[in-house]
């Protein structure tokens, strides 16, 4: 049963003007089997797996499902042919409730009370808890994924398609999310997983596919291959693991006290007796399931959402009602979790959106209230050239890059500006391997010079790998700091389900 | 000043009767932008509605083919629009505020020579027993048809969005164009006809002014009627039901308005006229203080262009 092949590709080319994403790509999906498709951004994996999904046409080549030949025009086509799609970046409609949402990826949907029970029956057949009646734009990442998959499965696919499924979620969403591919997979749906983490793909994956430039660069079994090699065929280069050197001084750079905040409304979380004290060179992790409270610390630390004078303190200097031009000034700079809109503006080029963020720390308006645009483009250069940021120049749109190249760029421009406090919520959130790399070296480089960091993650793995202490959140609430080193994925799990020897309640 | 000259049954029956052109043009308002297109050409396409009912009612001399008149007209003006926005990706507001002004010019142009005419009318509508009944049958249940129509037309633009398959498509495609395109929606196709919709429902709550409110063709004779209906769209923040109250809303300050200025009351008529749009904007800064609410409410897509990128 396992050996007979659901979906060949064969000989798939697509070029768009200037750049060839596909080049005589060619595989083979077998019934029942879990595919891995690796690549870095712009290896040409998102046009692919578009082209399957009927998005895209191909210039040159054929897909066989079934072994009768496919060639979606459009992805109800795709759908109807039992291939459904996952997509990395959800697309969901947010003033829908989940079960509107699910009813429009289907082809002739029950009443939307119908589909509700049919909701509650999947979720809970397949461990993915979610409230049909729910607004999409009050749930958290990861809630909103479950829709997405929970509307794939609905339709009973032959082969679904998941685009870095695990990049928000935590270990334990992570168990229940590869329970299910495994369910599916015994009860014969055939997998495309493509990801960014080969951990995650060795411990699922029959096969993999690489990716690099367009061309299929190797298939192989990813459980007999090493990491590094298939690490390195995917970038064609050697990959350089992060050194850490710890330098923690014993002066207090940022401390919380009691940090207590109502949210105006219901999509957001309370925050309940925060306190701690980052230390000058530390980096202090932050970890838990998404939607417990990070975006809204992210936002009181950045100074976008203000509380007391005296709940925040940056070298003792009250800070916590003054804005985040003023923090930037001092010294505290954030970069926050969505490279698009929040952290950068999509529609606008690099140096607009350099400026718009260093504009106070390196004197980038003139008195006179001018924009030295000069200065502000020798900045964005550096960025660029220091942070190896892939892009034709500084006049390109920030929306118009990969994730990876965004995110560093993000990262570049505040790391450059040499922040005394650096927070930094979801760094390598999408992002491909040798980028993830080269931003981890950026923040470990900056705490060596002294700057005390945040990282706000659900990547344990990272949070394992730059930490010096971790602390959990949970609900609104944080554990005690530990310290990181010692401490196992298994026992971070327990502390981001809010149990565990390091949580001090105050009810 | 003698207020017992007001008559309640004769006011609330004009009330229905000045309710009836806005609400028509605000629900086909409703519609597009629900699919995430802003047309601020109602008014344009309300007039040119107006002009050619008035002038299929009078050259074959039957009201009923001059409102099958009005709805083409405002079809075939709303199609422009949708050419410009939709196909050639022009700005939404630029496009709008021209097709407003071009309406009201083109329908100048066209209704030379109608002006001073008679047009056939409607039948009112008499239910036996039901329109006999005291205060009830005079003011609101012996009506012209087309004011019934509009609110059944309203109920069913409710159902439609709310209850069917393609409604909800409709509202996605407004809501986040981008991941109804992802799922395989036709979005242009889908905006394309909404706002044709539009156009049908303007051309109609047009002809309903020129055939039956006023009745006769003189030129800029919407007034401003389209303005309103654009208004109420945001008072009843985009919800049907919440449409009918606006719009009797709107229409009673307008019907106070005119009996006031009849009473010979000078104060307050500016005022008044302004209401509606003072309304709307209290109404407006209600629904942003609300934050949760607010994203509830305007649809996600509204007013942007979308490109299908590869």
């Amino acid at each position: 049963m396992s050996s007979s092949s659901l979906l060949e590709i064969n000989g798939i080319t697509k070029s768009y003007p200037g750049v060839i994403a596909n080049e005589d790509v060619k595989f083979t999906i077998k019934t029942g089997e879990i595919h891995a498709l690796l690549g870095e951004n712009g290896a040409g994996k998102s046009t692919l797996v578009k082209t399957i999904y009927g998005l895209v046409k191909p210039d040159k080549g054929l897909m066989k499902l079934n072994g009768n030949l496919y060639s979606p025009n459009e992805p109800r086509d795709a759908r109807t042919c039992g291939v459904a799609m996952v997509f990395q970046h959800f697309s969901l409609f947010n003033a829908l409730t989940v079960a509107e949402n699910i009813a429009l990826g289907m082809e002739s949907p029950p009443s939307i009370d119908r589909l509700s029970n049919k909701i509650e029956t999947i979720s809970i057949e397949y461990g993915l808890p979610i409230n049909p009646e729910k607004m999409v734009g009050s749930l958290s990442a990861g809630e909103q994924q479950r829709v997405e998959i929970i509307r794939c499965l609905l339709q009973n696919p032959k082969l679904l398609i998941m685009d870095e499924p695990t990049s928000v979620l935590t270990p334990n969403e992570i168990k229940t999310l590869f329970n299910t591919l495994k369910k599916l997979k015994s009860e014969g749906t055939s997998i495309l997983y493509i990801s960014h983490k080969l951990e995650d793909i060795r411990s699922i994956c029959d096969t993999a596919t690489i990716l690099r430039g367009g061309k299929n660069v190797g298939t192989c079994d990813p459980k007999k291959e090493n990491v590094r090699n298939i690490a390195e065929m995917m970038i064609g280069e050697t990959i350089k693991i992060p050194k850490k050197k710890s330098t923690i001084s014993k002066l207090v750079a940022l401390e919380v006290d009691c940090l207590n905040w109502v949210p105006r409304d219901s999509s957001q979380k309370q925050l309940k007796n925060i306190s701690f004290k980052l230390l000058k060179g530390e980096i202090l992790g932050i970890g838990g399931v998404a939607g417990n409270g990070q975006d809204e610390l992210t936002e009181i630390l950045s100074g976008e959402v203000l509380s007391n004078k005296n709940t925040i303190r940056l070298f003792d200097n009250p800070i916590g009602d003054i804005g985040v031009n003023k923090r930037r000034l001092l010294g505290l700079l954030t970069a926050p979790e969505e490279r698009l809109g929040h952290a950068a503006i999509p529609d606008m080029d690099l140096i607009e959106n350099t400026n718009l963020t260093a504009h106070t720390r390196e004197n980038l308006v003139k008195k006179s209230g001018i924009v030295d645009w000069e200065k502000t483009h020798e900045l964005a250069k550096n960025i660029i050239k220091e942070f190896d940021v892939r892009t034709p120049n500084a006049k390109v749109a920030a929306g118009s890059l990969s994730g990876g190249n965004l995110q560093k760029f993000v990262i570049g421009r505040e790391v450059l500006q040499k922040p005394l406090v650096f927070i930094v919520n979801q760094p390598t959130w999408g992002v491909d391997a040798a980028a993830a790399s080269s931003i981890r070296q950026a923040i470990l480089d900056l705490a060596s010079t002294g700057s005390a960091v945040i990282i706000i993650s659900q990547d344990l793995d990272e949070l394992l790998e730059l930490t010096d202490n971790f602390m959990a959140i949970n609900s609104g609430e944080m554990s005690q700091k530990i310290n990181t080193q010692g401490l196992t994925v298994d026992e971070i799990g327990l502390m981001i389900g809010g149990t565990g020897a390091y949580w001090k309640r105050h009810d | 000043m003698d207020f017992s000259s007001l008559s309640p049954v004769a006011l609330l029956a004009s009330l229905m009767v000045a309710a009836t052109p806005i609400m028509l043009a605000a629900i086909g308002e409703l519609v597009v932008e629900k699919s995430g297109v802003l047309n601020l050409g109602v008014e344009g396409m309300m007039i040119v509605g107006a002009v050619c009912g008035f002038i299929t009612a009078v050259e074959t001399g039957s009201a009923w083919f001059g409102l099958l008149g009005a709805a083409l007209g405002g079809i075939l003006i709303s199609s422009i629009f949708a050419f410009l926005t939709q196909i050639l990706l022009a700005n939404q507001v630029a496009s709008g505020l021209a097709l407003t002004l071009f309406g009201l010019g083109v329908s100048a142009m066209i209704g030379n020579g109608y002006t001073g005419i008679k047009p056939p009318g409607f039948n009112t509508v008499h239910i036996p027993l039901l329109s006999d009944l005291p205060f009830i049958g005079p003011a609101i249940l012996s009506h012209d048809p087309i004011v019934y129509i509009g609110i059944l037309l309203v109920i069913l633009v409710w159902y439609f969005l709310n209850k069917t398959k393609n409604g909800l498509v409709l509202r996605a495609v407004g809501e986040n164009h981008d991941a109804a395109h992802a799922l395989g929606y036709k979005v242009i196709w889908i905006r394309f006809s909404a706002i044709l919709f539009g156009g049908m429902c303007a051309g109609l709550g047009g002809a309903y002014l020129s055939l039956v409110r006023v009745p006769q063709w003189t030129e800029g004779m919407t007034a401003g009627a389209g303005w309103i209906a654009l208004a109420i769209v945001v008072f009843a923040s985009w919800k049907p039901y919440r449409l009918i109250l606006g719009a009797y809303l709107f229409g009673g300050v307008t019907i106070m308005q005119l009996n006031l200025q009849a009473l010979g009351v000078e104060i307050g008529i500016a005022y008044l006229s302004m209401a509606p749009y003072l309304v709307t904007i209290i109404v407006l800064v209600m629904i942003s203080s609300n934050h949760l609410r607010s994203s509830a409410n305007a649809p996600g897509s509204l007013g942007r262009i979308f490109h299908a990128s590869q």
